[in-house]
């Protein structure tokens, strides 16, 4: 395989091994192999339905929140076994951060939507460690100069765009190694979606990224590697260039051009 | 029958209204009119119902005043009492029943006024529709802006309907109000909002024990005051738990059967719970506090309180539990994303979010409990003590008002019309809740939304 991108790490960040996931006695996820490298952005695209944003959450166990959801294989964090019932969720997701489909800022001001992650993991002993905090995780998302004027204004007062940075900035304040995004863009206009895409290339030099997207110009765009779903099934994983130029898979080229989806 | 043979026509012609009219715009020449043919039909039927239906109910209203005023004319110089005394013996022999010393000429002038007036009416009305019909009939024509005009009256009718609310509640302040003034009269405010003494007593003979009435109403606000603590002491926590666990805890299945059982407490008569509290509670009370030392009587705020807030707590279960699973799931995932558990979210996320209604749930149960009676009458007595000791009996706003009325009395004693200064003090302390918890519930709503 060619490795495009200056990785100092071999070591693949995450590793799934014969990942399913079922809801109830639906399976949507078959037997997904993989490994996310570190340092680089992941695209997992697929038409809807096609069980990226399901794998998406298995990463971070967002799924247990479902009740009827089960989930079989093993998943790796750094060689660790993340997908076991022993697993602490909590100390999962604070080193797995999450960014929504539609931002989700808390109906608490910026500072305080900022503050919650590291409150709640006591990531800052002292005030003044928190505002430093706040301020950093701010501007690493690119809105700092926007709101420093506002930071005790409620979160929800925020533009589109702006709630979603916020979101990142909130994600990343507990510093974590990867950040999970779900369609971070697709409740956003144009000019808000390539902010958020110039930011995640940013954030990309400290930060392992998932994103699930729908818009193929956008994994096009952002992305090293690209993993293609179909009907649950992981189809194709390559480079990105290798995905959009010169696909292996006839399902691949037909989906990226536009043949369906 | 002739009396309410007019309403029947005005809805038939109504509805022949609106079929005429919709056919009278539907012959019209082509082209695109400022509302569909069902705009101009209901142009018509409203021009033929309205205004036959108004003079309808003003007949009705004012017809009595003026058979009232022939027929009492022929009886020149009675008081008010008088005059009315006779005017009802007149009318129950008109019905039929047999009264001693009517005179028979008034008796029957009563009958014969009645009839003209009820043709009257059936003529006036019927003419008054059909009148509508033509006035509309002759309007209807392509320029004619039905949907607007349509729209208009629905928007008045809407606006009609939501003014009754108020202006009966004007109407019931200003009553409380004018008998207030007159209790005012007889007893001074000073007394009535300062004095520590509550006997509403009025004596039957000069020399009576207790012959003057004390109407100090301290105590029996301090009363309402303590119960409702208590009650909310109860109801709060054990409501807003309880809706917590059924908001984010309970499965579906287990919520499904609780969350009805708990609103079936609501649905139980207010009068089972003051048997339960005075047949089982009290005494069972008043026992332990004889084993444990304490002096509990038999009628104690205590009883009446807990049982209260027993009764209480769907209102803050039912409504948190509403509002807490209304608050949207994203919120929830934001938060377990960063790490956090459950009750970490449900504390610093969901609770937050939820607060407006969960306060609106409280002052519902606020209110509730101040406006309860039957609970207290029989659990916590009719004693005016003015105590902070929920261990002995006490006496409520409500309970009051309900003994000062019940029994024959005078409407112009001082007893009854203590009843009255009770009702409208009640009122505006509940109206001064209200406008405190909206207060809340809008500075909550402009930092959370």
């Amino acid at each position: 395989m060619v490795i495009t991108s200056v990785s100092s790490n071999p070591q693949p960040t995450l590793v799934a091994r014969e990942l399913s996931v079922f809801y109830g006695e639906k399976q949507a996820v078959f037997d997904v192999d993989l490994d996310i490298m570190p340092r680089e952005v992941t695209a997992f695209i697929g038409p809807s339905g096609c069980g990226k944003s399901t794998l998406l959450r298995c990463f971070n166990r967002m799924n247990d929140l479902i009740e009827i959801c089960r989930t079989t294989g093993s998943m790796l964090l750094d060689g660790h076994d993340i997908a076991g019932p022993d697993v602490d969720v909590v100390q999962l997701r604070s080193r797995i951060g999450m960014v929504f489909q539609k931002p989700n800022p808390f109906p608490k001001s910026v500072y305080d939507n900022v503050a919650y992650g590291p409150r709640l993991h006591g990531l800052a002993p002292s005030r003044s460690d928190l505002d430093e905090l706040v301020e950093t995780s701010l501007r690493r998302a690119g809105i700092w100069d926007e709101v420093k004027d506002r930071v005790d204004q409620p979160g929800t007062s925020l533009s589109g765009g702006q709630q979603q940075r916020l979101c990142i900035a909130r994600a990343i304040a507990v510093r974590p190694d990867v950040l999970l995004m779900d369609e971070p863009c697709s409740a956003l206009d144009p000019i808000a979606t390539a902010t958020i895409e110039e930011l995640i290339d940013e954030l990309r030099s400290e930060y392992t990224i998932i994103i699930v997207t729908h818009n193929m110009q956008q994994a096009a765009r952002v992305s090293q590697k690209t993993a293609f779903l179909n009907l649950g099934r992981l189809i194709e994983f390559d480079e990105t260039t290798k995905i959009f130029t010169n696909p292996s898979e006839q399902s691949t080229q037909d989906y990226i051009t536009g043949r369906f989806g | 029958m002739l009396t309410y043979l007019p309403l029947l026509i005005i809805v038939l012609f109504g509805v022949g209204a609106f079929y005429a009219s919709r056919a009278r715009i539907g012959a019209a020449p082509e082209q695109p009119l400022p509302g569909l043919p069902g705009h101009y039909g209901w142009y018509g039927t409203l021009w033929t119902v309205v205004p036959a239906t108004l003079v309808y109910a003003a007949w009705a209203v004012i017809d009595g005043q003026i058979i009232r005023n022939i027929v009492l004319s022929d009886h020149p110089g009675l008081s008010g009492a008088e005059a009315t005394l006779l005017f009802v013996s007149i009318e129950n022999a008109a019905a039929g029943v047999m009264t001693e010393d009517v005179p028979m000429a008034s008796v029957e002038l009563l009958l014969k006024l009645e009839n003209l007036s009820t043709t009257a009416r059936f003529a006036v009305v019927t003419a008054v529709s059909v009148l509508g019909f033509f006035w509309a009939w002759q309007r209807i024509r392509p320029e004619l802006t039905a949907r607007d005009r349509v729209e208009t009256a629905l928007l008045v009718a809407l606006f009609i309907a939501s003014i009754i609310a108020i202006l009966t509640t004007v109407g019931i302040v200003l009553s409380l109000v004018v008998e207030t003034f007159r209790f005012f009269q007889l007893v001074s405010p000073f007394e009535f909002f300062f004095g520590l003494e509550w006997s509403p007593q009025i004596a039957l003979r000069e020399d009576q024990v207790a012959a003057s009435g004390a109407f100090g109403a301290v105590p029996v606000f301090a009363g309402t005051l303590l119960i409702t603590v208590i009650a909310m002491l109860v109801a709060g926590p054990i409501g807003l738990m309880s809706a917590i666990y059924l908001a984010e805890y309970a499965h579906p299945r287990v919520r499904a059967v609780i969350k009805p059982l708990l609103e079936i407490l609501a649905g139980i008569p207010t009068v089972v719970y003051g048997f339960f509290a005075a047949l089982v509670l009290a005494p069972s009370m008043r026992n332990l506090g004889v084993d444990l030392g304490l002096t509990i009587s038999s009628e104690s705020a205590l009883a009446a309180g807990l049982i209260m807030g027993i009764m209480i707590i769907p209102f803050v279960s039912s409504l948190s539990d509403d509002i807490m699973t209304s608050v949207p799931m994203s919120l929830r995932e934001g938060s377990y994303g960063l790490g956090a558990t459950a009750s970490e979210t449900i504390k610093r996320v969901v609770l937050p979010a939820a607060t407006p209604g969960i306060v609106g749930g409280f002052m519902l149960a606020i209110s509730r409990a101040i406006g309860e009676t039957m609970i207290v009458v029989m659990a916590a007595g009719l004693a005016a003590n003015l105590t902070a000791n929920p261990f002995e009996a006490v006496t409520t706003v409500t309970v009051q008002i309900a003994t000062l009325l019940v029994g024959d009395h005078e409407f112009d004693s001082e007893k009854t019309m203590a009843a009255f200064a009770l009702g409208l003090t009640l009122f505006f302390v509940t109206l001064a809740l209200n406008v405190v918890a909206l207060r809340v519930v809008q500075k909550y709503s402009e930092r959370y939304d």
